[in-house]
């Protein structure tokens, strides 16, 4: 029962985000790209306020998935890296933590660029 | 009945255009959230073969990001993306979209200055915007914890 409702807190978090960014899309005409900024650094905010971590704990991937998730990695990955190297960490930890995510999509991308054709046009 | 006519005009029109916003949000929550609760159960799986909560979570991203990479090369991640809207954008995949659909569309411009230049046209600002919130932070952070 535990497990099952791990799943719906992350459904229903994760969801309530995306209907956030529709309500802005919708009602404010913004760009994709002004939505995604603006939520990794809401998610930055959040973090580092200390807010982001119980929706992160409560909601799990519902809160890690949507790109709030991004930006609450960069700010947790700043503390850490200060906590651990100093002064260092400021410049170090957002761009270490989120390493994976930025690494994986670079490198997918140009195979992908590789592999297949532009369907666009 | 004039009245009645104008009243129903405005009735009609009001919920035109309240309608199409109620069911993309609708379709924006079902996308989401079916999005985030694939990764909670390849969350689940990563920790069950006992990785670490931390690689785990990496793993997440990577795992995502792959599905969407191939869904966008076959050029699928388009026709679900123009349903679910913020659906597919807010999640990691959105990201990841906004990455690899710049370098296929500019890979015929050449690689360093089509598809190399171009890769971050959307990620780019994403990554400058967040990168320096963090910083703003971390030496917020940092002055806190030397200073008290």
């Amino acid at each position: 029962m535990g497990i099952f409702l791990d799943y719906v807190y992350a459904f229903a978090v994760g969801g309530a985000f995306c209907v956030v960014a529709q309500i802005l899309i919708d009602k404010t005409k913004l760009t994709p790209a002004r939505i995604l900024v603006a939520f990794v650094v809401s998610g930055v905010v959040l973090g580092g306020m200390g807010i982001y971590k119980y929706i992160a704990d409560f909601a799990g991937a519902g809160a890690s998935v949507p790109l709030t998730g991004f930006g609450y990695a960069l700010s947790e990955g700043v503390k850490k890296a200060i906590d651990e190297k100093g002064a260092i960490g400021i410049l170090t930890g957002g761009l270490s933590a989120t390493a994976a995510g930025i690494a994986t999509s670079m490198v997918l991308a140009l195979l992908t660029a590789l592999i297949f054709k532009s369907k666009n046009k | 009945m004039s009245v009645n006519k104008q009243k129903y005009k405005k009735y009609v029109e009001k919920s035109a255009k309240k309608s199409p916003i109620v069911k993309n949000c609708v379709k924006a929550f079902l996308v989401g959230g079916l999005i985030c609760a694939i990764g909670q159960a390849l969350m689940q799986l990563y920790m069950y073969l006992d990785i670490s909560e931390e690689v785990s979570k990496a793993l997440v991203s990577v795992s995502l990001i792959f599905i969407t990479a191939l869904l966008t090369g076959f050029g699928i991640f388009d026709n679900i993306a123009k349903h679910a809207g913020a659906g597919t954008l807010v999640p990691i995949t959105g990201f990841a979209n906004s990455v690899v659909s710049p370098a296929l569309d500019n890979k015929s411009e050449g690689w360093i200055m089509g598809l190399g230049a171009k890769i971050f046209i959307i990620a780019g600002p994403v990554i400058l915007y967040g990168t320096t919130a963090s910083v703003i932070y971390g030496v917020i952070y940092y002055l806190c914890k030397v200073l008290l």
